[in-house]
């Protein structure tokens, strides 16, 4: 079945078979290999992107179902001349990754959490993220990354970026 | 993980959904938030031959009030459900279930008719439509009809849903005043199925008498369950430590669990019998606010 659909701003037209998972098509046929496929069950959030804007699990939507609509990846985050977006700056400035496979899933998710409120609580943060594990951090230093994020998006000087060892 | 091979359609209205579904029969599904349908897809426990992708269909993701009903479409998302000012008026319930329901990148997807669709007994909406004396709208070749929450649920993963139909709207009446909902689900961890749930409806007049109880139960039973008994304990009565702790003991009783890994049937019934009590309590506070 043929479809068209817009990643990171470019329109493509693919044949795919309807069985084809949206993630198999970002990774398989787009090369964008930053979205991870982590549980395959919907439980992880490795392979979060954005499609139309929300975040969801491309894991489980179908490649034919985003016919027509616009989906949004990790390598569309950092600016083109490789400027960090403030949340990528907030995960490496915070150590909110260790191994980074679940990272480009928690970024994704954190853009429509801060899209949707700009100075969450860090109670907000943990449900917002609640759709994303990791197996490395003890989610601490996460929190604090996605803190400094929507501190610096809101124009106000981030909180220390000391680790944080609990 | 990939499913069987299918065929893919994605109508434009309803009426041609409604087509395709009486044309394809039992070997057609309806794809709505489908984070119930493709995990089940890709573990090839469903091998449908024909998706009808319903996404794509106007005038069914709505909330809106209408002569004393509150009307929401089959289409609307859990997110949106989450975030809407006219049922966070009406019942405060919508917040405390959708909260629990999986994470938000699926409540962006999922949708209220969906979870309600798919017959399974470990969903939430069921029991807090149970509780709110929802009624189902589905629509079919020969136009609408309206079910009473109370038939709808058949057996596991069966509706009163025919062949040919789609769930399109859930009608709730609006509460009267004095009215206070809540639910929670006991969960191990975000996403997982709930070891016991349970929703609360409560009306209460000025003396404080209950003239109006919904309770509907999740998981603890082979179908979603109004606890009836417990709803009668309370009705004509005052809310005191006494009638609450008859109407916990009622539907710890009439529900029917199953031990399984979240725990024993005799812990889910322990579990029903505290969650009916403090459900009761959040929706009389809430009354009182």
């Amino acid at each position: 079945m043929e479809i068209t659909l817009k990643v990171n701003e470019v329109q493509h037209t693919l044949d795919v078979e309807p069985r084809t998972l949206l993630v198999h098509l970002i990774r398989e046929n787009l090369n964008l290999t930053g979205t991870h496929i982590g549980c395959d069950t919907t439980t992880c959030g490795a392979c979060t992107i954005l499609l139309d804007g929300k975040s969801v699990k491309s894991c489980t939507i179908l490649a034919v179902q985003a016919n027509g609509k616009s989906v949004r990846t990790i390598e569309s985050v950092a600016g083109a001349d490789g400027h960090l977006h403030p949340l990528q700056e907030g995960f490496k400035d915070n150590h909110g990754l260790h191994c980074g496979f679940c990272t480009p899933g928690m970024i994704m998710r954190s853009i429509e959490l801060l899209e949707n409120n700009p100075n969450p609580t860090e109670e907000e943060i943990r449900w917002g993220i609640s759709g994303n594990l990791c197996r490395c951090t003890g989610y601490n230093n996460i929190v604090k990354a996605i803190e400094y994020a929507s501190a610096k998006n809101r124009g106000v000087e981030p909180a220390s970026t000391e680790p944080q060892f609990v | 993980m990939i499913a069987q091979s299918f065929q893919y359609a994605s109508p434009g209205t309803l009426a041609e959904a409604i087509s395709m579904l009486d044309k394809y029969g039992e070997d057609a599904k309806v794809l709505s938030g489908g984070h119930s349908l493709i995990p089940m897809m890709k573990l090839r426990f469903a091998n449908p031959e024909w998706l009808i992708d319903i996404n794509g269909i106007p005038n069914l993701a709505h909330i809106k009030e209408e002569g004393g009903v509150i009307k929401i479409g089959a289409l609307t998302r859990e997110a949106e459900i989450e975030h809407s000012d006219l049922l966070k008026k009406y019942f405060p319930i919508f917040a405390d279930v959708t909260k629990l329901i999986a994470d938000p990148q699926v409540r962006n997807r999922g949708t209220v008719g969906g979870n309600l669709a798919h017959g399974d007994a470990a969903n939430d909406h069921p029991a807090v439509m149970l509780a709110l004396n929802a009624t189902i709208v589905a629509t079919g070749s020969n136009g609408e009809r309206s079910i009473a929450i109370d038939e709808f649920f058949h057996g596991f993963y069966m509706t009163a849903l025919e062949h040919g139909e789609i769930l399109t709207e859930i009608q709730i009446p609006e509460p009267p005043a004095g009215t206070g909902s809540a639910y929670h689900k006991l969960e191990r961890k975000v996403g997982d199925y709930a070891t016991a749930g349970v929703a609360v409806q409560l009306t209460l007049d000025s003396k404080g008498v209950c003239t109006a109880a919904g309770f509907g139960l999740t998981n603890v039973n082979p179908v979603p369950l109004r606890a009836s008994r417990s709803e009668k304990a309370l009705v004509g009565k005052s809310i005191t430590d006494e009638t609450i702790a008859e109407a916990a003991k009622y539907a710890s009783e009439d529900c029917s669990p199953s031990s399984d890994l979240r725990g024993s049937e005799e812990y889910k019934r322990a579990m029903v019998a505290v969650l009916v009590k403090r459900m009761i309590h959040k929706a009389v506070e809430r009354i009182s606010k």
